[in-house]
């Protein structure tokens, strides 16, 4: 018994709707429209970064610098405080009368190591706000998916939008002129 | 195909930074095709097994070195510092050009650098791995190498913090894994092409785990490009702090020779220097061997002769301002130190040194001669081994003859010494020889940003 789309939307058989294009313009066009049209929620993918893209699927903007930042700020303290722990409190030797607290020699390590914290939340917050690892995404399901990372540009609709309808959603992304429009199987 | 010896006409226009006639297809194709292969070249099968039978000699020497102690090195009182040192310098100095292109060059919008920076950058982490191993094998108990770290420990002892060498032991280590992070965030888009390309299931898998479900969704990508230009920010400062950092190493001691406020900026335009002639060294043959004329073309050559030459020039600044300063200080142990590296035991070593690091890479003001590749990795080759004696000069010559003529004593490097150091020349290329193997030598997806209309329009402007 065929099942009506609704149904389909229901039992979350399928993950959206995928759209193909042969261009970076095609594609930056289509994400406006699409999100002009009331779409909200809808991913763009390339094989590589275009500018304006994620702006056109409704991406405001990023926390990853503040991230580094206070990754940065941790490691700079991290570093003053583990040599001025060791070298004033922990085990302080008395050099001719030389300050333990001798903060110029402390700046090196101190740099070091505010790089090194900011550099390690960099990467952990891109890959974590990216949701990435990710063993299993629908999007894979479609076949020509594959060319995304080569020479094809895919604008997808997901289910989960509220203005989401099988029928009507197919017919809005056919007018965007893509090469092919595919179901994305959950 | 484009010969890197045939100059364009026009010497006010830079030649091309890609072939003609790629698209996004086309460039992913090339690329990838070298790794998906499944059978390699001969050649990288010959040069794989060269190399590795040097990491034998490698693995050989170390086993010998640590039942015997360092002994079986020419190193003694007062020459303590070695060809380990030597090597240990030589090769952190080469990691730096790999930083160069894959931030500074980022930062400051230089296209060009699209083909050669996952190459170099891969080129920076093996060079780092092969730096550090030798602080480690020098030490009398290398087992104990972890007491360079801090941990609370038994003994109630920490590091000494005010020390360049541990100073040294941060800044490696920091090198080491930020290197390591910016070049594997560059390749995720890249492990993900080769995943969707692998026709084999096992390359499939591990290219699939390795590039961890990247589908190059737009905002991961935004996030993606915000960590790039954050990790080259930091990576940027870093660069110049490590080799900063083991120019102190000298720097700090009394030693004439050592004892110098010049070093950290000589020390740092020394390792882009040397860096940029090992990018060449190994960007000449690669090129050649995998037919990528087209990816990396006279243009690239071109420009790496010229930040070698401004670079040098920098270093033969340093040369002179050490000879003057040691001249003007009036100080008996510098003048006699800067007459003893000149005209002693060790004389030819630093004719040697001025021949290949300053003398010969003059030859680049021609652009004819930065364009004829032969004459270029000639040139290159020079310098790698000029900057190699230069740290033979700074280490060995300096401490051979210090204050005390009681003291003095000359250093014979024994077999073992040169084990070593062929043995750590194989670990690097062994690496790689692997790299070139499983993973994309050139950045595909900024090739194909390179070959987009949208960026050839804007890349008029930065170029």
């Amino acid at each position: 018994m065929p099942e009506t789309d609704t149904q389909k939307r229901a039992f979350g058989r399928i993950y959206g709707l995928m759209a193909e294009f042969s261009t970076a313009e095609q594609l930056l066009e289509a994400a406006r429209r699409t999100h002009d049209a009331g779409y909200l929620r809808i991913d763009a993918f390339s094989p590589f970064p275009i500018e304006g893209l994620a702006e056109a699927v409704g991406f405001r903007s990023t926390m990853l610098p503040l991230v580094v930042l206070v990754g940065g700020i941790i490691g700079c303290g991290t570093g003053y405080f583990l040599q001025y722990y060791a070298a004033a409190v922990s085990y302080p030797i008395n050099v001719g009368g030389r300050p333990l607290n001798s903060w110029p020699a402390f700046i090196p390590i101190t740099f070091e190591l505010t790089v090194l914290f900011a550099a390690v939340s960099a990467v952990i917050g891109m890959l974590l706000m990216n949701g990435l690892p990710t063993p299993y995404h629908p999007v894979f399901n479609v076949p020509r998916f594959a060319l995304a990372s080569r020479d094809r540009f895919f604008l997808c609709i997901k289910a989960r939008d509220r203005k989401f309808d099988l029928a009507q959603t197919r017919s809005f992304l056919e007018s965007l002129h893509p090469r092919e429009v595919s179901e994305i199987e959950v | 195909m484009t010969n890197g010896s045939s100059a364009p006409p026009d010497v006010t226009q830079p030649g091309p930074i890609i072939g003609p006639g790629y698209n996004y297809a086309t460039v992913t194709d090339k690329i990838s095709a070298i790794v998906l292969t499944s059978r390699p070249p001969k050649w990288w099968i010959f040069g794989f097994a060269g190399a590795f039978v040097l990491v034998m000699l490698l693995l050989v020497s170390v086993t010998y070195l640590f039942a015997e102690g360092i002994g079986i090195w020419g190193v003694n009182i007062p020459i303590g510092w070695g060809f380990a040192i030597v090597n240990f310098v030589w090769w952190i100095g080469i990691g730096h050009a790999g930083t160069l292109i894959s931030a500074i060059l980022l930062l400051l919008r230089q296209q060009w650098r699209t083909s050669i920076n996952r190459f170099a950058e891969a080129m920076t982490l093996f060079a780092v791995s092969c730096a550090g191993l030798y602080p480690i094998l020098h030490l009398g108990r290398p087992w104990l190498a972890y007491w360079l770290f801090p941990y609370p420990d038994t003994m109630k002892m920490w590091p000494q913090f005010r020390s360049p060498l541990i100073w040294d032991c941060f800044a490696v280590s920091t090198y080491a894994t930020v290197s390591l992070l910016f070049w594997y965030v560059g390749l995720v888009p890249d492990l993900a092409t080769l995943r969707d390309r692998a026709r084999n299931r096992a390359a499939k898998i591990i290219y699939g785990i390795l590039s961890m479900g990247w589908r190059g969704s737009a905002v991961h990508w935004y996030r993606h490009e915000t960590a790039s230009l954050l990790l080259a920010g930091l990576a940027t400062p870093l660069v110049v702090s490590v080799h900063t950092i083991v120019s102190f190493d000298f720097a700090y001691g009394l030693v004439p020779g050592w004892h110098s406020t010049i070093f950290p900026p000589y020390f740092v335009a020394g390792a882009i220097y040397q860096g940029f002639a090992m990018v060449l060294t190994l960007a000449i043959p690669v090129r050649k061997l995998f037919h990528l004329e087209d990816f990396i073309t006279a243009r690239h050559l071109d420009n790496m002769g010229k930040v070698m030459l401004a670079t040098g020039l920098i270093v033969a600044y340093g040369y002179m301002t050490e000879t003057f300063m040691a001249w003007y200080s009036v100080d008996t142990f510098e003048r006699y130190m800067m007459w003893n590296r000149m005209f002693g035991p060790y004389g030819p070593v630093y004719a040697v040194l001025i021949l290949c690091n300053i003398l010969i890479p003059q030859l680049l003001w021609s652009r004819k001669i930065r364009l004829h590749v032969a004459a270029l990795f000639s040139i290159a080759m020079a310098v790698n081994i000029g900057m190699w004696l230069e740290r033979f000069v700074i280490v060995v010559v300096s401490l051979h003859r210090d204050f005390m003529p009681s003291a003095w004593g000359m250093y014979y490097p024994t077999r073992w010494d040169y084990f070593t150091f062929f043995g750590s020349i194989g670990l690097f290329l062994s690496l790689l020889f692997l790299f070139l193997r499983f993973l994309p030598l050139i950045s595909i997806f900024e090739m194909r940003e390179l070959v987009s209309p949208q960026a050839s329009t804007r890349s008029e402007g930065e170029a």
